[in-house]
């Protein structure tokens, strides 16, 4: 009786399940292996997206790009590069710094020469920015000024987010180069933090927080806020004296079609790199530098120095020393914080 | 009489503070600069491939959890066995667990270091980062629903009728069709109702194993997470509206064919 | 339950070889199960040194109190407002109220991504009526009784309809008045409907992340729940850890669905 009515309800979910997977998985078409020759399967972090919208039509005028195919995958630069690693089709990578970059070559899914071409893995550079209210009201010009007591500096949670790292090396290496000694940076960095009421998860969530309302000043890349500025939000870019330089790696993957490989060669032909410049970016390729000047006039070029001169072993000593989520200068930074805010 | 209004009042109040004005602001931004904006970003081919895809997913989910769910239900509620309280509990499970984990599960299980992962991968049909695993993610967040539903169905309507009908000589498939299924169909539908409603608005474990690839693996919910932080604040909200839309239709249309008893 | 003396077409229990359960069991295990084993296995892989270590450190231990702390909050609150909302929706009559009836099922079918953006509009630093809460633990309080809204209401509904109005017509015909008429009358029938909805609300917002993640602040001992937590060290390549939290997370969960089916059955086996 009742046992029957068991039977067929099993029945049937036995064959709809089948059906359907097997509909799911036609539908969705084969992403595995090597992708043929007309097809680039591009993975980048979220903000390249308005220049590979202009990049992309361009390659395809040119002859080596005729009749290429794209699918764009845009998302947080670490969620981006752990899903490659975890089996997402890539061709091409594009992420916001080198660990993303390395964890793909940890998963030989990237040959570890990737950054031994004549400009070294990088195809874009940007910096880190004061992003403050329209005007300015509260006048910060200088990395003191986000340590003054009752500043609110947005900046996202530097275990999650990229940027977020980017930023506390930029404030970290601008106290070094002001002279102080580490001990004195980590002191800053933790002077700083305890102005950060907002911790986003990414950042461009830090953005819209900070567009939203909250806070007077958001570490920014410079190629975020000049998209924001144009998108008319009521912000406006403040250059700090001194602060990184943010230098974006890309690579084609062990498995990528020839068309990949020719692809990020054309990204670095002054065309490309003119577009990079027109979208936000600081071209590697000197002579497209008038390109940015031309379409950001207002924008100004402070002292720049690279993480590599904040910290001779890279990024994989700063991500162990700095971002370890169990023993590191920033989890202790953290801990202090709660131990003054938890209530 | 008074506490009649008070109440009524009350829960006016908290439903208009947590609910009905937060569902109004996203209708007011999305026509904000007016009909045209929204129409273009509805139109859009990446627009459209989003709704398709969350139309797909849903139709895959649904009959296969109902069916699930009916299924459990008949269990739990007319039989008798070991461990049935652990089976109910592990139904409702998918209720707590995260979206960040859920997401982060399926990878360890299909990703490429995972348990089966390499296995689908080699043979050209991978799970994650294509629909099969947005379907996996999809149909363990809306699992409960239709068990949920059905059971307290089940076990207020008892066996007499279905005992009767088996006296009379009805043989198995006609009890359920004739008897049960008619007796529980108000449980289905509700049910229905609401794994079609998170089926749809399912987010964060379709974020996590979807890889965003525009065009071919972007929900609509993706969609507007996306959109919104390109600044296309219109387009997110379309979006949102979009799915706020989907869901009320489900809605109006399971309120249209169960009238509750309200006596 | 029911105590009609038909005579059975056969022994309750006899063995014959169902396949039915087995299947649908087939498809738990596939769906939930599976997930959870690998789960489970990856939170023991560092062995349980690295299991404890995770769970007991400062932050984790701030997260999970902040994060038990409001979803017991919410259920608490939610057992209030949801049934005096499910009250109101079905003994109560006035103009919408189809309209309104339909709504309560909304947090379940928007993104978690649209309801933090608009409850971030509406009670952020912009807010059109000046309250402004983001960012701190209220915040995380709000969003997370939006998102559970749904579950006590449902769950009391359905029991209000079937409730006969004759014992509550009895005891006001022998002078009772209204409240204790629901004090005493309505209240110990409603009572297992509003605690499984508890346990519900309780289970969904203990995971709950996207609209939290916008509204809360995520700062680390301050603001920053358990599920942000997870990510954190998700990203931070900490895979134990992660797997660690989720488990701890799970198991409480677990243990609260499982003494409220408990309790479920209790009552329902001293009904009538």
């Amino acid at each position: 009786m009742k046992r029957v009515q068991v039977h067929i309800a099993a029945a049937a979910l036995v064959v709809v399940s089948l059906a359907a997977l097997a509909a799911a998985c036609g539908g969705s078409g084969s992403t595995a292996g090597a992708s043929p020759k007309q097809k680039i399967n591009l993975v980048a972090y979220s903000t390249p997206e308005t220049s590979y919208a202009k990049l992309i039509p361009a390659f395809n005028q040119t002859s080596a790009g005729k009749g290429v195919t794209f699918t764009q995958s845009y998302g947080a630069s670490g969620d981006q590069s752990r899903a490659v690693a975890a089996g997402q089709a890539a061709d091409v990578v594009h992420f916001a710094l080198e660990p993303d970059i390395a964890r793909l070559v940890d998963a030989k899914l990237v040959s570890p020469n990737w950054d031994q071409g004549q400009y070294k893995g990088i195809v874009a550079n940007t910096m880190v920015v004061f992003v403050v209210r329209k005007g300015n009201p509260k006048h910060i010009t200088t990395w003191d000024d986000l340590t003054k007591p009752g500043m609110q500096v947005i900046t996202p949670n530097p275990f999650t987010s990229g940027g977020a790292r980017w930023n506390i090396m930029a404030a970290y290496g601008a106290q070094l180069k002001e002279g102080k000694t580490p001990a004195q940076a980590q002191q800053y960095l933790s002077t700083l933090f305890h102005n950060v009421p907002v911790q986003d998860d990414k950042a461009s969530a830090a953005l819209q927080t900070f567009t939203g309302g909250k806070g007077d000043v958001l570490l920014a890349y410079e190629q975020d806020a000049l998209l924001a500025q144009e998108s008319g939000a009521p912000i406006q870019i403040v250059y700090p004296p001194q602060t990184i330089e943010i230098q974006t790696p890309i690579a084609t993957t062990v498995k990528a079609s020839a068309a990949a490989t020719s692809f990020v060669k054309w990204l670095y032909t002054p065309a490309a790199q003119t577009i990079l410049a027109q979208t936000g970016y600081r071209p590697v390729v000197a002579s497209a530098e008038s390109a940015f000047s031309k379409a950001f006039p207002s924008a100004q070029t402070p002292t720049e120095f690279t993480i590599d001169d904040v910290d001779s072993g890279g990024w994989d000593d700063v991500m162990t020393k700095f971002f370890d989520p169990t023993n590191s200068v920033m989890q202790k930074i953290e801990s202090s914080i709660g131990v003054s805010t938890s209530s | 009489m008074i506490v009649r209004l008070g109440l009524r009042f009350i829960a006016l109040a908290y439903l208009a503070l947590l609910l009905i004005v937060p569902v109004t602001i996203i209708v007011v931004h999305t026509f904000s600069g007016g009909l045209a904006p929204v129409w273009n970003s509805l139109t859009t081919p990446d627009a459209v491939a989003a709704l398709v895809l969350t139309l797909k997913i849903t139709l895959i989910t649904v009959p296969l959890n109902t069916i699930f769910g009916i299924t459990m239900a008949l269990l739990i509620v007319r039989r008798n066995f070991r461990g049935k309280a652990l089976l109910s509990a592990l139904i409702d499970l998918p209720f707590a667990v995260s979206p960040v984990i859920v997401g982060f599960t399926l990878i360890l299980v299909y990703g490429m270091n995972g348990w089966f992962g390499s296995f689908f991968i080699d043979q050209g049909y991978p799970i994650i980062f294509s629909t099969p695993g947005m379907v996996l993610a999809t149909m363990f967040a809306s699992l409960p629903f239709v068990a949920r539903e059905v059971i307290p169905v089940l076990r207020e309507i008892g066996t007499e009728q279905e005992q009767a009908a088996s006296t009379l000589g009805a043989k198995g498939w006609q009890t359920f069709r004739r008897v049960t299924l008619p007796a529980i169909r108000w449980g289905i539908v509700y049910g229905v109702v609401l794994t079609t409603a998170r089926s749809i608005g399912e987010f964060g474990a379709v974020a996590v194993v979807s890889g965003n690839v525009i065009g071919q693996t972007q929900t609509l919910t993706l969609r507007v997470s996306q959109e919104y932080q390109n600044f296309d604040h219109i387009a997110a909200y379309t979006a949102a509206l979009e799915l706020a839309v989907i869901a009320l239709v489900t809605l109006f249309l399971m309120n249209l064919f169960h009238p509750r008893k309200d006596h | 339950m029911t105590t009609v003396a038909l005579p059975r077409r056969r022994a309750s229990g006899a063995a014959r070889p169902s396949v039915a359960p087995g299947v649908a069991i087939t498809y738990l295990s596939v769906i939930v199960l599976l997930p959870l084993a690998a789960l489970l296995w990856t939170s023991k892989k560092g062995g349980a040194h690295a299991f404890w270590q995770a769970i007991t450190a400062p932050d984790a231990v701030a997260a999970l109190k902040l994060t038990l702390g409001a979803a017991l909050l919410v259920a608490l609150i939610n057992a209030v407002f949801g049934t005096l909302i499910a009250w109101v929706l079905v003994r109560d009559s006035f103009l919408g109220k189809g309209v309104i009836n339909s709504l309560i099922d909304l947090p379940f079918a928007l993104p978690t991504v649209v309801a933090g953006l608009t409850l971030l509009t509406l009670y952020g630093p912009n807010s059109p009526i000046g309250l402004n809460i983001t960012y701190t633990r209220k915040a995380v309080v709000l969003a997370l009784l939006f998102e559970t809204l749904p579950f006590v209401i449902r769950s009391v509904q359905p029991v209000l309809l079937e409730l006969d109005r004759e014992m509550e017509d009895a005891a006001a015909s022998l002078g009772a008045r209204g409240h204790t008429i629901f004090r005493r009358v309505v209240l110990p029938n409603l009572l297992p409907a509003i605690l499984s909805g508890m346990a519900l609300a309780f289970a969904r917002a203990v995971g709950e992340y996207g609209s939290v993640v916008m509204l809360s602040g995520n700062v680390p001992f301050s603001t920053e729940v358990a599920s942000v937590h997870i990510y954190s060290q998700i990203q931070s390549d900490y895979v134990t850890g992660a797997a660690a939290m989720s488990i701890v997370l799970l198991a409480i969960s677990l243990a609260v669905l499982l003494s409220i089916t408990g309790l479920q059955r209790w009552s329902a086996k001293h009904d009538r």
